[in-house]
C-alpha cells in the first residue's frame, strides 16, 4: 500500500474522531448531543491535574499499580531465543487490565454527575471491573451480557451480582458480546439524562477509542520506565492479544514513535482463518465497515451483515477491532498476526507448567506467537508480552476441552 | 428539483391533512409476501412508504423490528433484493414516495455511489440512515443530495434549539421527529411533549415534520396528526406481520390482509 508515514503515530484522532479513515461518530441522533458532551467533559478532565492525581491514587492503592515487569526465565530458557518479559497486568485487582480503564471512566462519570452506569461485557471481565468500581463509589450498575455468554461464564455473572450489579441478558441476534453492546446502546438512548456508558474496549464512537486508550496507556508507560531501569534500554518487541484491542493499545501507544520497537498484535484465529464463521480475526479475515459507532475492520458477509466471531476465548470473539488498530495496520506500524484455539491452549498449558502462572485464554494467544517468534530472535532481544489477565475464569472452559470433569 | 416526496406533501397540504407514513421491513417474512404487503399499502391509505433494509445489528430498534430484520435475513433478503422490491412496486405505482430506512454498513459495503445509482433507477426517493448524524454528512448525505435524492434526518427530544440548525442543515424531504427517548416501538409518546417539540422545531425548519416511534393506534395517530404533518407507524405493522405467521414463521393468507387492515384503520384516524 502506498501511504505516507506521519511524523508521529501518537497524535490521533483528529477533531472528527478519525484515525485516517477509521473511527468517527456513527451514532443515532439521540446520542449525538451526549457524545459531544462526553467529549468535552473528557477534554476538561484531561487538562485538570487533580483528575489525573485522583486516578493515579486509585490505581496505586485500589488497583495495585504499578504491575510488575517480570522476567520469564524458564519460558526464555525453554524457547531458547529472545529474553521474554511478562507485563503482569493479571495481578491487578479483579484480575485483568480492564480495571485501568474502568477507574478512569467511573471517575469521569462522577465528575459529570452521572449516577447510573451501564456497561457491556463478553467474558465478564469488563462487567466485573465495572461492577467493582460502581460498588466502590456507590453507583447503580447495569451490565448487559449476551444470553449465551451468561451461560458460558457463570462465575463472573455471580461475581457481578455479589458486587451489587444487575446483569441483564441480551436476548437479541446472536446473544453474545456484539448484542450486549447493541442492548447497552439501546439503554443509553432511552436514559440519556442520568446514564454514563462505560465501554470496555478501544472501540465505539469518538471519544471512546481515544479515552480508553489513554486510560490503558498506563501499561505502556510503566513498561517503558521499568525496562529502562532494568535493562537500560527500550524493548525490541512488544506482543499483545487483541479482541477489541484495549490491552494491546495500552501497551503499544507509548512506544508507537520508538521506531526500533517492533510491535505485534495477535488476533484470535479460532478454528482457522479459512472458515469465515469460525474465527474472530477482524484484520486478518475481515474488511472495513461501520458498526457500534465507528468505522473499522469487521467480520461480515458480502451484504454487509455482521458475522459472529468464534474463539476459545470469550474475551476475543468480538467481530470488530478498535479503529486505531485498523489505522496502525494500514500504516504498517503494527503487525497483526493470529493464533488458533489450539495454539492458545498449548501456550496456556506451557505457561502454567513453566512459570507457575495460569494465564487467561486472551494473553495465551499472545503467548502462542511469543512461542513462534522468540526462538528466531537472538538472546539479547528484549521481548515484552502483556499478561493482561489471569486464567481462573477459564479453568472450566479448559477442563471441558481437555475432557476433565470438575 | 421537486421529488415525489415534495410533491406528495404539497398535495396533502392542499388537501389539508397529515400524511400517513408506513414502515415495513423488506423481505419480512419473505420477499414475495413483503412485495404483496408493500404493493397494497397505498390503497390501504399509506401516503409515504418507508422500507426497512434488514441489518443484523439494528441498534436503534426495539424487539419487533429487530425480529423482522432477522426473519428477512434468514429468508435470504439482501440489499439487491430490497432494491428489486422497490423496482417491482414501481410497476404499479409511480407516485407514492419510497424511503429506504436502515443502517450504514450494508450501504457502505454496497458502495455509496453504486448504491445511489441503483436506488435511484429502482425508484427510491429518499433515505433515513439511523447511524449517520450530521457530523458524518460527507459519507452519504451530501452524495445523496447531489444525486437528487432526499436525506431525511431524525430529530429527537435531545435535539435542542442549539443543535437543531446542525440537524436540519442538509435535511430534505421531511423531518422525522422521534417522539420518545428510546428505541422503536417500546414507549408511548406523550402527546403534550410531542406538540411542544413539533412547534419548537418548526422555528428551525420549513420542511414537513412527521412524528413516529411508538405510534400504534388510530387514536394516537389522530391526536398527533393535529400538530404534525405526518404520522409514522412501524413497529405496530411489523408486529401485525409477526402475529399472522405460523409457528414455523411462514406467512399465511392473513399476513398481507392484517397489515392492510391496520393501515386502513390508522389512516381513518389520520384523516379524521
Amino acid at each position: 500500500m502506498n501511504v505516507t508515514t506521519p511524523n508521529s503515530f501518537r497524535t490521533g484522532p483528529d477533531e472528527n474522531g478519525l484515525f485516517g479513515i477509521y473511527g468517527g461518530r456513527f451514532v443515532a441522533e439521540t446520542l449525538m448531543p451526549l457524545i459531544l458532551q462526553l467529549e468535552q467533559a473528557y477534554k476538561d478532565a484531561k487538562a485538570d491535574p487533580s483528575f489525573q492525581a485522583e486516578l493515579d491514587s486509585f490505581l496505586e492503592h485500589y488497583v495495585g499499580r504499578p504491575s510488575p515487569l517480570y522476567f520469564a526465565e524458564r519460558m526464555t530458557e525453554h524457547l531458547g531465543g529472545a529474553k521474554i518479559y511478562f507485563k503482569r497486568d493479571e495481578l491487578n485487582h479483579t484480575g485483568a487490565h480492564k480495571i485501568n480503564n474502568v477507574m478512569g471512566q467511573i471517575l469521569l462519570a462522577r465528575r459529570m454527575g452521572k449516577k447510573r452506569i451501564i456497561a457491556e461485557t463478553g467474558a465478564g471481565q469488563h462487567g466485573v471491573a465495572t461492577a467493582t468500581a460502581c460498588a466502590r463509589f456507590g453507583l447503580e450498575c447495569i451490565v448487559y451480557m449476551g444470553e449465551v455468554d451468561i451461560e458460558r461464564q457463570k462465575p463472573n455473572v455471580f461475581r457481578m451480582m455479589l458486587l451489587g450489579a444487575k446483569v441483564v441478558p441480551a436476548k437479541s441476534g446472536s446473544r453474545t458480546l456484539k448484542d450486549a453492546l447493541n442492548e447497552a446502546l439501546r439503554d443509553w438512548v432511552a436514559n440519556v439524562e442520568d446514564t454514563f456508558y462505560c465501554i470496555g474496549t478501544v472501540a465505539g464512537p469518538a471519544p471512546y477509542p481515544e479515552m480508553v486508550r489513554d486510560f490503558q496507556s498506563v501499561i505502556g508507560r510503566e513498561t517503558k520506565a521499568q525496562m529502562l531501569k532494568r535493562e537500560g534500554r527500550l524493548p525490541d518487541s512488544l506482543i499483545a492479544a487483541i479482541g477489541g484491542g484495549s490491552n494491546a493499545m495500552g501497551l503499544f501507544h507509548p512506544f508507537l514513535d520508538d521506531k526500533d520497537v517492533e510491535i505485534i498484535g495477535v488476533e484470535a484465529a479460532g478454528l482457522g482463518l479459512k472458515n469465515k464463521t469460525k474465527h474472530a480475526a477482524s484484520i486478518s479475515g475481515g474488511k472495513p465497515g461501520v458498526l457500534h459507532g465507528n468505522r473499522t475492520y469487521l467480520l461480515m458477509d458480502d451484504d454487509g451483515q455482521i458475522i459472529e466471531g468464534h474463539s476459545i476465548s470469550a474475551g476475543l470473539d468480538y467481530p470488530g477491532i478498535g479503529p486505531e488498530h485498523a489505522w496502525l495496520h494500514d500504516m504498517g506500524r503494527v503487525q497483526y498476526l493470529s493464533a488458533t484455539d489450539k495454539e492458545a491452549l498449548e501456550a496456556f498449558q506451557l505457561c502454567c507448567k513453566l512459570e507457575g502462572i495460569i494465564p487467561a485464554l486472551e494473553p495465551s494467544h499472545a503467548l502462542a506467537q511469543v512461542m513462534k517468534i522468540a526462538p528466531t530472535k537472538p538472546k539479547d532481544h528484549l521481548m515484552v508480552m502483556n499478561m493482561c489477565g489471569r486464567g481462573d475464569k477459564d479453568i472450566f472452559t479448559v477442563a471441558d476441552i481437555l475432557g476433565v470433569k470438575l | 428539483m421537486s421529488t415525489r416526496i415534495d410533491r406528495r406533501f404539497a398535495a396533502l397540504k392542499t388537501e389539508g391533512r397529515a400524511a400517513l407514513v408506513t414502515f415495513i421491513t423488506a423481505g419480512d417474512p419473505d420477499y414475495d409476501t413483503s412485495l404483496k404487503i408493500i404493493t397494497g399499502l397505498p390503497k390501504a391509505g399509506a401516503d409515504v412508504i418507508e422500507i426497512g433494509m434488514p441489518f443484523t445489528d439494528p441498534m436503534a430498534d426495539g424487539p419487533a423490528i429487530q425480529a423482522a430484520g432477522l426473519r428477512a435475513l434468514a429468508n435470504g433478503q439482501n440489499m439487491k433484493k430490497t432494491l428489486k422490491l422497490v423496482k417491482e412496486f414501481r410497476k404499479s405505482d409511480n407516485e407514492t414516495p419510497i424511503v429506504l430506512m436502515g443502517y450504514y454498513n450494508p450501504v457502505y459495503v454496497y458502495g455509496v455511489e453504486k448504491f445511489l445509482k441503483d436506488a435511484k433507477s429502482a425508484g427510491v426517493d429518499g433515505f433515513i440512515i439511523v447511524d449517520l448524524p450530521p457530523e458524518e454528512d460527507v459519507e452519504f448525505c451530501i452524495p445523496a443530495l447531489n444525486a437528487g435524492l432526499n436525506f431525511i434526518r431524525l430529530a429527537t427530544p435531545t435535539t435542542d434549539d442549539k443543535r437543531a440548525p446542525t440537524v436540519f442543515h442538509n435535511t430534505s424531504g421531511f423531518v422525522y421527529y422521534v417522539s420518545v427517548l428510546g428505541i422503536t416501538g417500546t414507549k408511548t409518546p406523550d402527546l403534550k411533549s410531542v406538540k411542544a417539540n413539533v412547534n419548537r422545531l418548526r422555528k428551525h425548519t420549513s420542511l414537513p415534520i412527521c412524528v413516529g416511534f411508538g405510534v400504534k393506534t388510530a387514536e394516537q395517530a389522530r391526536a398527533i396528526a393535529k400538530d404534525a404533518d405526518g404520522v409514522v407507524v412501524g413497529s405496530a405493522l411489523v408486529s401485525a406481520v409477526e402475529k399472522s405467521l405460523t409457528k414455523a414463521g411462514k406467512p399465511t393468507s392473513k399476513t398481507a390482509k392484517a397489515v392492510h387492515a391496520l393501515v386502513s384503520e390508522i389512516a381513518q384516524g389520520v384523516r379524521s
